[in-house]
Formats: structure tokens, sequence, C-alpha cells
């Protein structure tokens, strides 16, 4: 495969990372400079950046599920003052495009992220988290289609870069949720999020393990969900599609880009093997 | 002394590469069961740093359709061009990698994480319950010979485990072997005797918190190995955090898993469920 144009960003291969999978500073603690002269992702999406500093959830924060994981993490993060001035130059360095994911409560705030990162050149383009409550209207954003348009409606034109709208796999229709993106300025989706799950405590019955009471399901477990997801959102809008959910191997990826999409992401398997992008990559070639 | 151990707990980075190994032999410790793999390449491991690892075949599939993750497992010892790993059968991962046989290939990436540090000027004790006599091993020998150590069972057989450390002392819940009692009851005589001591312990969290607290009644230094479920072992998942005294969290496979007990938070044990 030589090379693939996303939103008019050129990517090697179609293979890159699922927001919050891959800390490119701790894995460059753990494996020095080698994971970054290897580094397997065409472009390399940050984990969610939010206004202000996050802790994340209290622990625990992982359960392992039949051929899966449930994450309940929090999105802990610098916020984007810290993101901007510590991660981002070191990110840059990686000589990949850069995919700044973000995300806030209220249309206020996504449009301040979008005024911090728009001018900074070494962004290709912002990824939007929508799996937010509207701080206001207490909906998740991504889940009504009325939500999304509205926030769209009131941030897009803050951003000259590329827009690409995450969106939740917990909706009734997600082709419904795709073709407000697209309505309303969205250059691309990418999709799934991770599945809405809960966590029995092993020895308390009823009690929930993990400290935030629910996560997120990844992992092969949800690859057929997945892909009916990806294939909806592609027939239903004209938008280029970020595919992910339990890709673990060349086939895998093959699948959602039968399917529809144009790029895909790695996440889970990553943690397993920090190098599976690569191998994904090399044999979709 | 403690002068033998690498001053940031580890001596270097680790290969990036997830490589099958074959487990050339495997042994029964009591109830506790020690594989070896050679041939692995990388940096020495450090005492109290640890691998994760998967057996290559049968991994999935299991009890509940588990295990998918890898399992983060510490070090035992590092003979010359092998690793040695000691493992107890508590649920779907542990139990496959007991029953690993030679010949078996088995998934390893690593070293990881940051192991025990040198503490200059403070005499080092060893503490450990069940087993977290695992990285004891080889730490006791890079603390050299007559480094006092207590070591917790719950009862005889388990306590068997005990002649990887032969001079250390011994306590057994049930009193069938050794002092009835706690590694922690031993620790506090131990340190009646040791001034200026440096607290080198891994075990349940119960009994880490137990050792934590001991330590700063008595001003001694603790560094203590905690376990955590990981999804990956390299600072991407951020799932095996523990608050820390700052109000932040650390993690475990890159910031520890071994961290100075006078830094967690008092409430650390909640990262146990």
């Amino acid at each position: 495969m030589s090379g693939v144009d996303f939103c008019g960003i050129w990517m090697r291969h179609p293979v890159i990372n699922g927001s919050g999978t891959f800390d490119m500073i701790a894995a460059v603690e753990a494996f020095g400079d080698e994971i970054r002269q290897r580094f397997p992702f065409a472009a390399f999406v940050s984990k969610t950046i939010t206004l202000e500093p996050r802790r994340g959830n209290p622990p625990p924060r992982l359960y392992e599920t039949p051929a899966g994981m449930i994450n309940s993490i929090g999105l802990p993060g610098p916020g984007v003052d810290g993101y901007l001035e510590n991660d981002l130059p070191e990110l840059a360095a990686l000589g990949v495009p850069l995919i700044t994911n973000v995300m806030g409560p209220s249309a206020d705030e996504v449009g301040e992220l979008f005024d911090r990162v728009d001018p900074r050149a070494e962004i290709a383009a912002v990824e939007l988290n929508v799996s937010c409550p509207n701080v206001r209207t207490g909906l998740d954003i991504g889940s009504d289609p009325r939500e999304l348009e509205e926030l769209l409606g009131a941030v897009r034109g803050r951003l000259s870069k590329p827009l690409i709208v995450k969106l939740t796999p917990n909706v009734t229709d997600v082709a419904d949720i795709a073709r407000a993106a697209e309505g309303s300025g969205a250059d691309a989706v990418s999709l799934v999020n991770t599945l809405r799950s809960w966590a029995p405590h092993p020895d308390r019955p009823g009690e929930p393990w993990l400290g935030a009471v629910r996560g997120g399901l990844s992992g092969p477990a949800i690859r057929p969900v997945a892909l009916s997801q990806v294939e909806a959102v592609a027939s239903a809008t004209g938008l280029p599609v970020v595919g992910m959910g339990g890709i673990s191997s060349a086939a895998h990826a093959r699948q959602f880009l039968d399917a529809g999409a144009t790029l895909v992401a790695v996440g889970t398997e990553s943690f397993r093997d920090p190098l599976a992008a690569a191998t994904i990559a090399a044999g979709l070639a | 002394m403690s002068e033998g151990l690498p001053a940031d707990g580890r001596y270097g980075p680790a290969p990036p590469d997830r490589r099958s190994l074959v487990v050339a032999e495997r042994r029964e410790v009591g109830p506790y069961v020690v594989i070896s793999v050679e041939g692995p390449d990388g940096p020495a491991a450090a005492p109290g740093q640890f691998y994760m690892l998967a057996l290559a075949e049968r991994w999935g599939g299991g009890t509940d359709e588990r295990p998918f993750l890898p399992r983060a497992i510490s070090v035992m010892d590092a003979p010359a061009g092998k690793l040695e790993f000691m493992l107890e059968d508590v649920g779907p991962g542990s139990g496959e990698l007991c029953s690993a046989q030679p010949g078996e290939g088995l998934m390893v990436l690593g070293p990881l994480g940051r192991g025990f540090r040198p503490a200059p000027g403070r005499q080092p004790v060893v503490c450990a319950g069940g087993i977290g006599i695992a990285p004891m091993v080889m730490l006791a020998r890079a603390l050299g010979p007559g480094t006092p150590a207590a070591l917790g069972f719950r009862d005889a057989p388990h306590a068997e485990a005990a002649c990887l450390l032969p001079d250390a002392q011994v306590a057994t819940d049930d009193g069938s072997a050794g002092h009835k009692g706690n590694a922690v009851e031993l620790l506090a005589s131990i340190l009646d005797g040791v001034p200026e001591a440096e607290v080198y312990a891994c075990g349940p969290p119960a009994m880490l918190g137990a050792v934590r607290k001991l330590c700063l009644e008595r001003g001694a230094g603790s560094q203590l190995a905690l376990e955590s479920g990981m999804a990956c072992g390299f600072g991407a998942c951020y799932g095996c955090v523990v608050p820390m005294a700052t109000g932040g969290y650390s993690r475990l496979c890159v910031d520890g898993p071994v961290l100075d007990g006078s830094l967690l938070d008092d409430d650390w044990q909640v990262a146990y469920g």
C-alpha cells in the first residue's frame, strides 16, 4: 500500500492509534529511543485533552472480560496548557502527522480548546471526543443528533484544521449521529469508542468492581459491533471513516477497510504488544 | 548493603519487541511453580522489575473465556542467559502460566518498571509475604550475605518456599512452621536492633500496609513492591494507578512497581478494590 490521503493529510499506511491507548512519553521511558525509531503508527492521536488538568478516576480501573477488557480511566491528563507546552514538542519529533483529541462539556469549552490548538502548526487535525455529557442539559453530546449539531454549529468556525468527530457506539442509531456530524462541518468520523459496561465485584455480589462504577469495553469482544457500526456510517455518509474496535491482525484491519473505513485504529492490541500496529500495517501492504 | 542495586531501579530501557521464548524448566516449590525461560535479550533485569507474560498458545478460552491480557510477573532470578519466574495459581492467567511445560512458548515483554533502589547509609532489611518472596531472591543476593529477612506464609506447605532465602526468619499464620504469626511481627523485632533501616518489602496489600505503618513509626525507610492488574506494563493504559500523598496517582508500571512507602497516600489500598 503506497500511502493514504486522509482529509488532505498524507499517511504512509492506514494504521493509527486509538486515542488514549498509547502514551508516547511513557513508551520512551520504558523502551528508549527504539520505540521512536520503530514508531508503529502512521499518525499519532493524543489522549483526550481537556481545558483543565484531570486526575482521572479512582482505582480499580481495569477488568478483564472474555476476549477484551473494561477500562474506567477517566481521561487523566495535563490540561491543554500542559499538553501544548510539554507533550506536543516531544510528539512533533515523531515525524508523523499529529491528531489532537479534545473534549469539553460545553460549546464554550470546546470553542476555547479549538482556539488554543488551532494556531499550533505541529497539529495536523483535531479529533473531538463527544462521549461527554453536556454540562447544561446532562445529555451525552454524542448520543443526540441535535446536541451534536448545536455544538458543532457553535464551534466549527473556530477551527481551520480538519475535524474528526469520534462517535460513541452507545446510541440507538449511529448513522443518525454521523449524518448530523456531516451536516455540521465534520470532515471525518472515527468509531467506535468503547461500549458502556459494568464489572461485577468478585467478592461482593451486586457491587461494582470499578472505582467509577461504569467503564468501557474494548478488544476483540466488540469487533462485530464495531464492524456493523462502521459499515452503517460509511454507507450513510460521504465522510472518511476511521474504523476501530478489536483489531488485532491485518485480516481484521482489512475487514474494516472493506466495510468502508479509510483508516483503521489499533488500541487494546497495542497494550498486549506495543509493536502490534507495525505488524498489522506490514500485513496490509 | 544496597549499593549493588542500580540507582534508578533498572539497568536500561527494554526492547519494545514482544518475544516468544521457550520454557526450559518447570519445578514446584511447595504450592508455587517456578518456570525458567532461555534467551532473553535486552538489559539485565534488576530486582523488583517485571515482565508481561502470556503463553504463546493456550491463552484465552479458559475459565470465563479468559485470560485475554498478559500478566505482570516479577523476576525471581536472572541467571546467565535465563529468566526465572515464580507463580501461584490465583486466577485464569496465573493458572495458565503455572501449567506451562518445558518446550512451550512464552510471550515475554520486558524488563519493565523500576525495581528496588539503593539506600546509602541505611541497613537493608527484607520482608515478604507469600508469593512476595519471588523478587527477594535476586534482591537478597544484590544486598549481600547477612541481610536480615522476615518471611510470612499461610502454612507449612507454602513455607517450603522459604528455602529460596535460607537465612530468613519464617512465620506462618497457623503456626505449622516457624513463628506463629506474621512477617510484620518478625520485622518489628528485627527493627528493634537496626536503628537506620531500609525495609525492602513485597507481599499482599494488607501486609504492605502494615510494613509501611511500622516503618513510618520507627523512622525506617520502606520500598514496597506493589502489584496491580495491568493491561500493558509500559504506561499506555493508565490502569495500574495508586493514590500518592501529593494528591495525584502513580502508574505502577512506569513509576513502580517499587514505590517509596512514605510517598503513598494513607488511603492507597483503595487501588485493590
